[in-house]
């Protein structure tokens, strides 16, 4: 049977088949349709496997790690910074081990299409010890996520599973196998789980021992193998390493190649030592294709001369590479025959029309004009869009929850008003600790909680704390007579600008919440009322077909 | 046999419904297809694109290299202009002609048609006047697929239409009907 599926269904559907017992994660592109999916098959609600979002990537792993300690097998999936707040219990989790198989799925958003950096989470696969899987096509992503699930029960290890924006959000045919029953074995009873010292010492030299095994699975798996090509016996070979999707631009541009290459395919760390050495024998120039920061080619650098890649120019040092690029990087010249028109303006993304946010800004700009010193500061999610014209409100974006850390510190070097703008979304995945660190300082602080009741920006996924903000604020200490609820609309723009001032000109925590549905939200929930919803993606999808 | 595609709009305007009719059909016809599209902030009124690659033999990049793309499809004229350096020397531009203003500057009408004479192969049409003409103002983007559809090639016609009847099925017979008057409508405007 074959479907047509994103990269990130065929990923869902592989570990579903594969027998899976639960899905952790928390929204964020290019991974949330992975999770979504899995929500939507009927076999998830047959067999009861967890699909519910978590609070954050950190509580997301943590579950997931205990469901494979109880003897399931267990996925995690988050966008790479994801990968930042997830990483104690990722890393520690090489220690513990696993039970229950584990994979831990990092989508990487090289271009930062989505995302406030480009980092490449292969580098914390070699951190934290672990086998690294990079599919470069969907079946293969398909085929491969049974196999991780595979090789973290065989080895007894998390296995990190990598998947990039433009395999994530491709479509292809996949053919699709027959479902695994869902795997359930014994819960642990090891002492190794318990981190103390005297055992994590035990535990991190057994992981020690077993990279060598790591290595064989690299050597051994078809997912690593070297093609050659020759067109001209006259000329010398070149070699490639091409990881994950650069592979497909490799072959796309051997289509127009005249020479001889030998391409070692790259879907498995870490790196098969063998294999390069057969790869790179005789040959005078070695050249790395790898979509991300340039983490083979480091590796390269250290053994072989004639290295070339990211780091030496010959393709860019930045953003995710293209047919183009790599096509050029092998000397081939890709044509345009029209050039770019002269008079395209930038379209940059905005906020809805009729979005409640825009209400909050228009009334914060309308307060902060009488205090030229103060800041906004902002956070991760539609509302920085507020950074774009027509607002230009904020004053930094950084990490999820640092509106109000950032807003603490600034207000801690005499910074006044300090103000913070979070998501509803954002506040419970990392804010929550920040507003209490707040509290327990008596920052003169105003938290502007803008809650649109879901996680908007990557489609409107449920949110954590929908109905219990003003709970949440008041048990973390802020003073019940400061937390103020608003509804932004244009109409009410003024009593908030009031409501505004009075809390900045007080001198400890308050936290004002502007709450409306989401407009995007708001016009589903219509549709839904209006039409039955399909629930099951096996009949509804619009892309499925069998044969 | 392939056909490279670039489908091109603003978030929110419905192209990826017109790669999910193609996708449709050319699983139905046992033809390969590839397509890469935007998901997350830029959909919000931002500008949106998909490569979409069919071919009867394998596909290797998920992307269009420059110079190949043998049509742009677009819903908004100054995002089909976006992606000039894609489009193959013999290629075709198909697209809405109805400017999607949503930015402070945007450029003038002379200057927009300015563009599109210097170019070679261009069909425009006032696809949402069209739609609202036949009663189905949100079927816009299937009048562009009927302008496209006969050079598609890999495709036939018919399992256009039956393959654009299945994906709008689960909206109704309504909303069905709706999709393929349109999707006529641009076939027809196509062969006068």
């Amino acid at each position: 049977m074959k479907r047509l599926l994103l990269g990130d269904e065929a990923l869902a559907l592989g570990a579903l088949n594969a027998g899976l017992g639960g899905v952790y994660a928390y929204p964020g592109t290019p991974s949330t349709e992975i999770t979504e999916y899995i929500q939507g098959n009927s076999l998830s609600k047959e067999r009861g496997i967890h699909t519910a979002w978590c609070t954050n990537e950190k509580t997301a792993m943590e579950a997931a790690l205990g469901m494979s300690y109880a003897g399931r097998r267990a996925l995690v999936c988050m966008k790479h910074v994801g990968m930042n707040v997830a990483a104690d219990a990722f890393v520690n989790s090489a220690i513990t081990g696993v039970n229950g198989g584990l994979v831990v799925v990092a989508a990487d958003d090289p271009s930062m299409h989505s995302s406030q950096n480009e980092q490449d989470s292969r580098f914390y696969g070699k951190f934290a010890m672990l086998p690294v899987m990079e599919p470069s096509s969907q079946q293969e992503t398909y085929d491969m996520i049974s196999e991780a699930f595979e090789l973290s029960e065989e080895l007894h290890l998390p296995v990190l599973f990598r998947m990039v924006t433009r395999l994530a959000h491709s479509r292809a045919s996949v053919e699709i196998s027959n479902p695994l029953s869902m795997k359930q074995y014994d819960a642990a009873s090891e002492k190794g789980w318990v981190l103390l010292p005297a055992i994590a010492r035990r535990q991190y030299n057994a992981l020690i021992e077993k990279q060598s095994a790591l290595q064989k699975a690299s050597l051994e798996t078809y997912h690593n193998r070297i093609e050659t090509i020759e067109k001209d016996p006259r000329q010398p070979e070149i070699a490639v390493v091409a990881s994950g999707i650069a592979y497909n631009y490799v072959l796309e541009a051997v289509a127009k190649y005249k020479g001889n290459l030998r391409i070692l395919k790259i879907s498995q760390y870490p790196l098969p030592e063998e294999k390069i050495k057969r790869l790179t024998k005789g040959v005078q120039r070695i050249i790395v294709a790898e979509d991300g920061q340039p983490f083979i080619e480091e590796q390269l650098c250290k053994s072989y001369k004639n290295v070339e890649g990211r780091l030496t120019g010959l393709l860019p040092r930045t953003g995710e590479l293209t047919p183009d690029t790599v096509a050029s990087a092998l000397g081939i010249e890709t044509k345009s025959y029209f050039q770019p028109s002269g008079i395209l303006e930038a379209r940059p993304p905005q906020l809805c029309p009729g979005c409640g946010h825009r209400d909050v800004y228009a009334a914060l700009n309308k307060v902060m004009e009488d205090y030229p010193k103060g800041r906004i500061f902002g956070d991760i999610g539609c509302y920085t869009l507020g950074a774009l014209p027509p607002f230009k409100a904020l004053a930094s974006c950084v990490d999820m929850g640092a509106s109000i850390g950032m807003a603490k510190g600034a207000s801690d070097a005499g910074l006044f008003p300090a103000v913070a703008v979070i998501g509803d979304s954002t506040f419970t995945h990392s804010g929550m600790t920040c507003l209490l660190d707040a509290v327990n300082a008596k920052s003169p602080i105003t938290v502007v909680l803008s809650d649109n009741l879901t996680t908007a920006m990557t489609g409107g996924q449920d949110s954590a704390g929908t109905s219990r903000f003003e709970a949440i604020c008041i048990a973390l200490g802020v003073e019940p007579e400061h937390v103020k609820v608003v509804v932004p609309t244009p109409g009410n723009i003024p009593s908030i600008t009031e409501t505004l001032r009075e809390e900045i000109q007080y001198k400890g925590v308050s936290v004002i919440i502007p709450r409306r549905e989401c407009m995007q939200t708001l016009k589903r929930h219509q549709k839904q009322t209006q039409s039955q919803k399909p629930t099951d993606n096996q009949i509804s999808s619009d892309n499925q077909t069998s044969k | 046999m392939k056909k490279d595609i670039i489908l091109s709009g603003v978030g929110g305007q419905g192209i990826l419904s017109i790669a999910t009719v193609i996708g449709e059909a050319a699983t139905r016809s046992n033809i390969n297809l590839k397509q890469a599209e935007v998901h997350g902030m830029s959909q919000r009124g931002g500008d949106v694109q998909s490569n979409l690659r069919l071919s009867d033999d394998d596909i290797h990049s998920d992307l269009i290299p420059y110079g190949e793309a043998d049509m742009i499809i677009s819903m908004e004229p100054m995002e089909a202009l976006r992606y000039l350096p894609y489009l193959s020397k013999d290629g075709c531009i198909i697209t809405s002609s109805k400017p999607f203003v949503n930015i402070p500057v945007y450029p003038s009408e002379e200057s927009l048609q300015a563009e599109f004479r210097k170019l070679p192969n261009v069909q425009m049409a006032d696809i949402e006047q069209m739609a609202k003409d036949l009663g189905a103002p949100k079927s816009a983007n299937m009048i562009l697929l009927g302008m496209a559809a006969s050079k598609i090639e890999l495709l036939s016609l018919d399992k256009l239409r039956s393959s654009l009847s299945r994906v709008f099925a689960r909206k109704g017979e309504k909303i069905v009907e709706d999709n393929l008057k349109c999707f006529e409508a641009g076939l027809n405007l196509k062969s006068k």
